[in-house]
């Protein structure tokens, strides 16, 4: 066990200097959460989208189901996913297991009730002012959604982000599918679970680093793009 | 012009006999035509075929279901009883992207001017740029066409909602109180606007509470008070000579709701 601050300069030292391991690591956590949050925007948004413009029996259940399953427990989604990838599986011979395309199949699956939830309703406020002009210009239903999507881009970034955020900070549904493999599978989240439990403090925290660096930056981005928005009333 | 008379099937008629739909699909023909919510009437049973040429104005005090018609007339809401239809054809979407309407509040895509109007071009399979600026410079709005839309006057929002409605060259137009809480400038350009669409062949059906609009612009006055019918006919007519007791309220300012 090292001591706390000796780990935190051996921590800065790693970032600073590039080290290649942790270079490595950054790029599979960023590579696997910005896939699967792009694969869930393009899910999600239509999805979302949908349910926003349209009304269907049954359209509360689907609501109350969407805002649940915001709340998958990681590790759960992790046990589906391996349990269909799995040799035995319905997907085993796909061999994706312990690959970086389960971890993203898996970060897929966890976040895209989160896109769909929250952009279920910035795209409801939205239509509900844009409805009338859409049913008088008799538009049709993938029209309208793509207008609305199209117009709320802005506000939808910030989904996007909550998505991201959601995927590259979890860690059971990417150990289990991803196996933590090293130079194959480890990304952020797993890398700072196994080193914290070797006592290897220096390369969890460095990691921990670059991952409060990398959440603070997205924000700040995000953020200033919405700011722009507001002033040119794009938002 | 001749005088159209109004059937209003409770009471207070001038004539029973509404004219024969004439096919001409900027004719608007309702029949027992009404809309309640929670059960409460609306728009009461309003039978009626509008001169299928020049500017109709639609009037009456506040809660009288002008604005409900105008809906009614462009299938944004469905009736609870009666029906609607265009030269003789039940209202369709066919029909109704031969039509464009306008609102009191107008929507403006979270996009440049120009952009707002494309969006209009394109769900129409239209893409031409000269064709959106030749639009937008009709409406005075040229020189903003790339700014954010949202950034405009309200005046200028409601030109670049007329240029939208202009966009798909509509046989009838619908205006719902387009100039309500304009200033005189804004409101006049308006007018020109909508005067030249008239003259260009396009039906405008055009609410408004202005009686000085009315007498600008009307060629024919449809009076509701209450969700009835209580009047239709020629403009001058109608301003000088109102036949209902709620007319002439009306008109001297003596009915407000």
């Amino acid at each position: 066990m090292q001591d706390l601050g000796e780990a935190f300069r051996l921590a800065l030292s790693l970032v600073l200097s590039g080290d290649a391991d942790l270079v490595e690591i950054v790029s599979l956590s960023l590579r696997v959460s910005l896939t699967a949050t792009g694969a869930a925007c393009l899910i999600g948004l239509p999805l979302g989208a949908l349910v926003a413009i349209t009304r269907f029996r049954g359209r509360n259940a689907v609501l109350i189901l969407v805002n649940a399953l915001m709340g998958l427990p990681p590790v759960v989604v992790g046990l589906i996913v391996y349990l269909h990838l799995s040799r035995a599986g319905p997907l085993g011979f796909l061999g994706l297991l312990y690959t970086p395309t389960a971890m993203i199949i898996a970060q897929t699956i966890l976040i895209t009730p989160i896109i769909m939830a929250l952009s279920r309703q910035v795209l409801e406020d939205l239509h509900a002012e844009y409805a009338e002009q859409f049913r008088s210009l008799v538009l049709s239903r993938r029209q309208q959604v793509a207008a609305l999507i199209w117009d709320a881009r802005f506000s939808l970034l910030t989904v996007g982000l909550a998505g991201f955020g959601r995927a590259v900070a979890e860690v059971g549904a990417v150990m289990i599918v991803g196996g933590n493999i090293d130079h194959l599978t480890r990304v952020m989240t797993t890398a700072i679970a196994l080193e914290t439990s070797r006592g290897d403090l220096a390369l969890a925290l460095g990691l921990g680093l670059v991952l409060m660096v990398i959440a603070l930056g997205v924000n700040a981005m995000v953020q200033s793009l919405r700011m722009t928005a507001v002033r040119h009333a794009y938002a | 012009m001749h005088m159209r008379d109004a059937v209003n099937g409770i009471g207070g008629a001038r004539a029973p006999e509404p004219d024969r739909a004439t096919g001409d699909c900027r004719a608007a023909t309702f029949r027992g035509l009404g809309l309640s919510i929670d059960g409460t009437p609306l728009v009461r049973d309003l039978n009626l075929t509008l001169d299928p040429t020049g500017i109709t104005m639609i009037m009456g005090p506040n809660g009288a279901g002008k604005s409900l018609l105008l809906k009614l007339l462009h299938g944004l809401i469905a009736p609870s009883s009666g029906e609607v239809s265009w030269g003789g054809q039940p209202l369709s979407n066919e029909l109704r992207r031969a039509q464009s309407m306008v609102f009191q509040k107008p929507v403006v895509l979270r996009r440049s001017v120009a952009a707002n109007v494309d969006f209009v071009l394109k769900a129409r399979g239209i893409r031409d740029a000269s064709r959106r600026d030749a639009l937008l410079a009709h409406v005075d709005l040229l020189e903003h066409a790339h700014q954010p839309a949202r950034l405009l006057s309200g005046g200028e929002q409601q030109r670049l909602a007329l240029a939208r409605a202009l966009a798909t060259e509509p046989k009838v137009m619908l205006m719902d109180e387009p100039t309500a809480s304009l200033d005189p400038a804004s409101v006049l350009k308006i007018e020109e606007i909508v005067q030249d669409a008239q003259r260009r062949g396009t039906k405008i059906l055009f609410v408004t509470h202005d009686l000085g609009q009315a007498e600008r612009l009307a060629d024919d006055i449809v009076f509701m008070h209450k969700g009835r019918l209580h009047e239709y006919g020629a403009a001058e007519l109608f301003l000088s000579r109102p036949e209902t007791e709620e007319a002439r309220n009306f008109l001297q300012g003596r009915i407000v709701v």
